[in-house]
């Protein structure tokens, strides 16, 4: 069988919801045993010196910079634009963030801050973080976002249909989602603390790939559970799956928990084995994360000036 | 009929955060017939971020509260007396330790008062100066008087609301491990106080360069090279450093007021007055 023919059967896929049903239910099981005792196991490489060098700066520039609050002011989303241009402003080597993730009332603020810079902008959408809010007032948002100049969407699958069983909405769902984005950049949220099984991970990673997302990402970082390292190692099987079937390749974001360089690198690790070089790189993988970049800018320093760091020489957020 | 009850024998660990972990390096080494952790940098790091941790909620709490808590881990230090004999301390410098933790115990609300000031100034208001903590101190604990020295280096820092990193002397830890036992106990924060065993020729300098340390107490640094070399690391973000004794000190002898102001900070206030 060759990639074109199964990219079409793949499209085939979505056509029905007893289409969907037979695919997601013919997958293979997870080995919830096996998935975790492997990413604990890889979870234990030393890496150190130059190659740790080259995984902080790699990790600085997968970070999409993330404020989610109720609180935030544009003031905040000013200054952390300007985090996300120039992470450390007393080094000129360090590399800039991925991409800056607000929520679409922000993204007016961020966007003549970042304009320019490389950085891309990201916003949340689809009623975020619930995602319990109608088809299109869901859309609304995502459009609203997209013509004030985010170039990335961040969308999340609505939970209640999926763990129902009516996968086509869902589908459905992320196809609409995708077609109001236009040129920008989509990724699924699949908030996998929420769908309770790794068989439903494999399922809504698969589901939110042949819906056409770009990205899938673990979470929301709403919910007490967030990224895992085997929920991720999961999603880096279902992603290098689905480009060796469909011919595509699509990136992984974990999202909320990942806090110290430590457990970066540990990310980084099981994307190589798992996925690969190719998602090893920015446009591939992705952190969402706020306090990580401190953490890995802290560890910079330290390699750098050969003393701890700490803190107080870093910005607050 | 012997008995039949295998011997516990006794691993001599770290004091991290509240917690007993080994080095993270899993080195130890033979001392006083024990086998004792030997920290590594990285156990320096990871009590540098406790202590740190910790600096709010113990320097938030008040001072009578602080001394309540120190009088408690007197009470503690106190049950386990023939504990420390049994290591091989002294009995009058044991007793010395316990009175001199009261002691100090005893300066938490009273220092503010003695070192505080109401500053007479030209113009209508009320202007005010109080000692605040310095934040994390790194401790060199004195090699010749394990437990005595330690008590006189590691309760006046914390007495006014640091929180310290210590490193215990290295030939004679076993007062340093029991003392941790000792706090462990006695409801005071984890973070607090952290004791590292090992060598601390070692381990000091990361100490001395760490950025997030705001103090240094080199009260058992001995060689003088190392001193001076500790001192500079320690210039980088501006250390307090209290230099080593010029002279062998007499751990008895009243220690006066001195190692607690030395890691303090003054904080004035100008207040209007009027109506």
């Amino acid at each position: 069988m060759t990639a074109t023919a199964t990219s079409a059967a793949l499209a085939d896929i979505g056509r029905s919801d007893a289409t969907l049903r037979a695919f997601l239910h013919g997958l293979p099981g997870v080995d919830q045993v096996g998935a975790e005792q492997r990413a604990a196991m890889l979870a234990t490489r030393s890496i150190k010196t130059t190659a740790k060098a080259w995984a902080i700066d790699l990790a600085i520039r997968m970070v999409d910079l993330t404020t989610l609050e109720g609180a935030d002011t544009p003031g905040k989303v000013r200054a952390l634009s300007a985090k996300a241009r120039r992470p450390d402003p007393a080094d000129p080597s360090c590399p800039a963030v991925a991409a800056l993730c607000v929520y679409p009332s922000m993204v007016p603020v961020a966007a003549p801050e970042l304009a320019g810079s490389g950085v891309h902008l990201a916003s949340v959408a689809t009623a975020f973080p619930s995602g319990q809010a109608p088809l299109d007032v869901k859309l609304a948002d995502t459009k609203a976002a997209v013509a004030a100049g985010a170039d990335e969407i961040d969308m999340v699958i609505n939970r209640g249909a999926f763990l129902a069983g009516r996968y086509q909405e869902v589908y459905d769902e992320i196809v609409a989602v995708k077609d109001a984005c236009g040129g920008a950049h989509l990724k699924v949220i699949l908030e996998t603390g929420e769908l309770a099984t790794y068989d439903n991970v494999r399922r809504a990673s698969w589901l939110a790939m042949l819906a056409g997302g770009d990205f899938v990402k673990t979470s929301t970082g709403k919910v007490p559970v967030a990224a895992t390292l085997p929920v991720t190692l999961v999603m880096l099987e279902a992603v290098r799956d689905f480009r060796a079937a469909s011919g595509r390749q699509v990136g992984v974001k974990p999202a909320g928990g990942i806090r110290t360089t430590k457990d970066a690198i540990k990310y980084l690790v099981v994307v190589n084995e798992t996925a690969g070089e190719d998602w090893l790189h920015p446009d591939w993988f992705r952190f969402g994360a706020s306090t990580l970049l401190n953490d890995l800018l802290m560890q910079r320093t330290k390699l750098k000036t050969g003393r701890y760091s700490g803190p107080d020489y870093f910005t607050v957020d | 009929m012997t008995s039949s009850r295998l011997a516990v024998r006794k691993t001599y660990k770290l004091f991290i955060g509240g917690k007993f972990p080994r080095s993270e390096s899993g080195r130890s080494y033979l001392v006083q017939d024990a086998n004792v952790a030997l920290a590594s940098r990285k156990d320096v790091r990871d009590a540098v971020v406790a202590a740190r941790a910790a600096v709010k909620g113990w320097s938030g709490t008040t001072a009578y509260n602080r001394g309540q808590i120190l009088y408690r881990a007197a009470e503690m230090l106190e049950g386990r007396r023939e504990q420390f004999v049994a290591l091989g301390e002294p009995e009058a410098e044991v007793d010395a330790a316990i009175d001199r933790w009261v002691w100090y115990a005893g300066w938490s609300d009273k220092i503010a008062q003695v070192y505080g000031n109401a500053n007479p100034v030209a113009g209508p208001y009320f202007n005010l100066s109080s000692p605040e903590p310095t934040g994390v101190v790194g401790v060199v604990a004195p090699p010749e008087s394990p437990l005595l020295g330690l008590v006189s280096v590691v309760a006046p820092a914390i007495v006014t609301g640091n929180t310290v990193v210590v490193l215990a002397a290295e030939e004679r830890p076993l007062a340093a491990v029991t003392l941790a036992e000792v706090l462990a106990t006695s409801d005071l924060p984890g973070g607090v106080v952290n004791i590292l065993t090992g060598k601390p020729a070692e381990t000091a300098p990361w100490l001395a360069a760490h950025m997030d340390v705001n103090a240094l107490d080199l009260a058992g640094v001995r060689d003088a090279a190392l001193a001076t070399s500790l001192e500079e690391a320690a210039a980088e973000n501006l250390k307090r450093v209290l230099r080593p004794p010029a002279t062998p000190v007499d751990w008895a002898a009243d220690p006066g007021t001195g190692r607690m102001t030395a890691f303090l900070e003054t904080k004035t206030v100008w207040h209007p007055k009027g109506t």
